[in-house]
């Protein structure tokens, strides 16, 4: 509503941004492509692997997003001890460092995990944690605590005086999903899905270690394969072309589907609210606890071998902690930056292309993304000297979709809620951002930070490809495994998933404080 | 002098031209059917709205591509007036300084005026701790603070009793009549326009008319207004 010409003036921030990072993303791409000098046609081995990664991606989605819908409504809706806890670690797998996450899954489902060792003692047959099904759990031990988070802010922003006018309607719980909840979910669950999907689509390291072979091979890991095992360029940056094109396929189908809630602002009264009685108490509490106890096991499992360590990790291992914990600060301050630029301005303009920028990373892969640079940077600069700098980078880009998922609806609703009033104050520049945006915005932008610190801090791609003598704490890890110091990498997973873990919780916690 | 000049805009089926002149000090009620574009005029006025055609002068000066915050205007919106997470008194500060670096003097200012509308001691208090009356007040004490020549009122008081709606309505009368203020005042109460504002712009048609004095208009409407009021 606003005079285009004001929008104009204030936008070139964000568009800016928006421009650098399609150069970044899409120039990587092309010098892929370009090294490959054409491209090189594909086998039945590749669509194969093109088949699997859309089938696993749609059904990893589906399952994440519609599992979740009855853990955030449950989540929304009660109130118990230890609540605060349980939602700060749903953020916990999806931050958990990947190569962590998969030796408590391991350690859970697998071989001699605690599951078959059950099923041996009853005689029934065993489970085999890899293949399709291992892909398909691990992405949904990965996603869905990220799907009810999202949902769950989606409940949240249904601001209370909604649910009190409900209650003073007197709606059954039907009527409040059909006025309240439905449209809530309507807006929120294709974002979800295809952020979702999106993951799942450029998944790299669960195909690597859970699946492969011709049944479980995804496009990512064709591409890694074709890099590192045959370095055929023209087949990889083929094959990345593919990924991208499925990608932008997904995202203009969902722009569609996507209507935005259209809520009024609340006036921040503490919630006050009772969820319905009856069985529906009893679901709930059914939901939770089995959301809790998927979630927490195969961390625990992890703990409880790798904890009694700590304490002899050789000095090294503690180099590379303080290292990757300064590395993951710079990267979600970046991150923190770019994002919020992007989503204000997206929440500005009606122009799509911004926000297509920012959901950009979730098309290319940090493998291409690294191996571009590498490509492009190789012959004016040392691989060593990139390592660190090209890390934090490309750790900060692929964690903006997640922080943008958050950022921008709240920044919108900031708009529509304040925006006329703030401009009708003269509020501009660092002003606004100081007194409006900031206070405004502190949660998902704590949210923001914490993702982006944790996914930088357990991150375990980019880094592989530049030899370093400098290593992050996950590389030393994967040293640590790749020389069968098991007992040592078990106390390494240990330590990096707390440092993980508490970076998020700093951030998420800074963030509802504020 | 507030001059509309053969405004016009359209989005999608809607409408609405204004060519009208309110001179400084008067007090105009805008009054016409829901959606006939009352909200809209004073979007155009407040600089929310870009007219597709024509311009908005003030005592000649040209302010249609005027930013909303540089306008001589204040607003009263129905809801929102307030930000939830700022206190009371920084709420009415940011009518002083939209970065809130209030010095002294401005402080007392604040506190006065806040007294003044009969908030004293609760200047600390968030929105969510005042109730709906004390949050107009707030409101009214920014609009009172800021003292622009124009006050645009988009029924601000809706939601407020009868009371409550004669108090605040007796505040502005007087803050408006020391300061030769302009007001323009969206409401759906004939009784409101009778009492407060002298003259009426209707709005009917796509159109706003020049405003008309309010008691003839309103004891013999013509058809569309008459349907309207019942």
């Amino acid at each position: 509503m606003a005079a285009g010409i004001f929008a104009i003036r204030r936008d070139w921030g964000g568009g800016a941004v928006a421009a650098a990072l399609a150069a970044l993303i899409l120039g990587t791409l092309a010098a892929v492509a370009w090294q490959a000098r054409g491209l090189s046609g594909l086998g039945p081995w590749d669509w194969r692997a093109v088949w699997f990664t859309l089938w696993q991606a749609m059904l990893s989605a589906s399952l994440s997003a519609l599992l979740a819908i009855p853990v955030a409504r449950a989540l929304a809706r009660r109130r118990f001890p230890g609540r605060a806890l349980l939602v700060t670690l749903l953020g916990a797998p999806f931050i958990l460092p990947v190569i962590v996450a998969i030796m408590g899954l391991i350690s859970v489902f697998g071989r001699n995990g605690v599951l078959n060792d059950a099923f041996r003692a009853f005689g029934l047959p065993e489970i085999t944690i890899y293949g399709w099904q291992g892909v398909i759990l691990a992405h949904v031990f990965f996603n869905l605590p990220l799907s009810v988070r999202l949902i769950l802010q989606g409940w949240q922003s249904i601001p209370s005086e909604r649910f009190r006018l409900a209650a003073s309607l007197d709606f059954a719980p039907a009527d409040i999903a059909r006025h309240l909840e439905r449209p809530m979910l309507r807006a929120v669950l294709p974002g979800v899905w295809l952020a979702v999907f999106l993951v799942c689509l450029t998944s790299f390291a669960v195909a690597l270690t859970l699946g492969g072979g011709p049944r479980a091979t995804t496009v990512e890991l064709a591409i890694y394969q074709a890099f590192r095992f045959d370095f055929d360029l023209g087949r990889a940056a083929m094959l990345g072309l593919i990924q991208i094109a499925l990608c932008l396929a997904a995202m203009s189908l969902a722009r569609w589907i996507a209507i935005p809630a259209a809520f009024g602002a609340g006036l921040d009264q503490p919630d006050q609210l009772t969820g319905p009685r009856g069985w529906r108490r009893i679901t709930d509490t059914l939901a939770i606890t089995l959301a809790a106890v998927f979630l927490l096991w195969p961390m625990l499992a992890v703990t409880m071998r790798g904890l009694p360590r700590i304490p002899a990790l050789p000095a090294d291992v503690w180099d590379a902690a303080l290292r990757s914990v300064v590395m993951a600060l710079i990267s979600a301050a970046l991150a923190i930056t770019l994002s919020l630029v992007l989503a204000l301005s997206v929440a500005r303009s009606k122009s799509r292309l911004i926000e297509a920028a920012g959901m950009l990373p979730l098309v290319a892969s940090p493998l291409v993304l690294g191996t571009g640079l590498f490509i492009l940077l190789r012959g004016t600069l040392a691989p060593q000297s990139l390592a660190l700098p090209v890390t934090i980078a490309i750790n900060a880009i692929m964690a903006l979709p997640f922080g943008l998922r958050a950022l921008i609806p709240a920044a919108r609703d900031l708009r529509a809620d304040y925006g006329r009033l703030a401009d009708s104050l003269d509020m501009q520049g660092l002003a606004r951002l100081r007194l409006l945006t900031l206070p405004r915005l502190a949660r998902p932008i704590g949210f923001a930070g914490g993702l982006a610190a944790a996914l930088a801090m357990g991150d375990l791609g980019v880094i592989t490809l530049f030899p370093s003598d400098q290593p992050t704490l996950p590389l030393k890890l994967y040293q640590l495994m790749n020389s069968y110091r098991m007992a040592d990498a078990s106390a390494c997973a240990v330590l990096l998933m707390a440092i993980s873990f508490a970076l998020f919780w700093l951030f998420d916690r800074g963030g509802r404080l504020a | 002098m507030l001059d509309l000049e053969n405004l016009h805009v359209t989005r999608g089926n809607f409408t609405l031209q204004a060519n009208l002149s309110l001179p400084a000090g008067s007090r105009a009620a805008v009054i016409g059917p829901s959606g006939s574009g009352k909200s809209t005029l004073l979007a155009m006025i407040a600089g929310f709205l870009h007219p597709d055609q024509g311009r908005v002068r003030w005592n000649g000066e040209d302010i249609t591509n005027t930013a909303p915050g540089k306008r001589p205007v204040s607003v009263l919106f129905q809801d929102q007036n307030l930000f939830p997470h700022l206190s009371a008194a920084q709420n009415v500060g940011l009518g002083l300084r939209p970065d809130l670096r209030l010095n002294h003097a401005q402080k007392a200012r604040v506190g006065q005026v806040l007294a003044h509308v009969g908030l004293e001691g609760m200047e600390n208090r968030k929105p969510a701790n005042l109730s709906g009356g004390q949050q107009s007040r707030v409101a009214l004490a920014r609009v009172l603070l800021r003292a622009r020549p124009i006050l645009l009122l988009d029924e601000p008081f809706a939601a407020l009793g009868p009371a409550l709606k004669v108090e605040m309505l007796r505040l502005l009368d007087q803050f408006t009549t020391e300061n030769n203020t302009t007001v323009l005042m969206v409401t759906h109460d004939p009784d409101d326009a009778r009492a407060f504002t002298p003259s009426t712009i209707l709005i009917e048609h796509g159109a706003a008319h020049p405003p008309v004095p309010t008691e003839p208009l309103l004891d013999n409407p013509p058809p569309g207004l008459r349907a309207y009021l019942g």
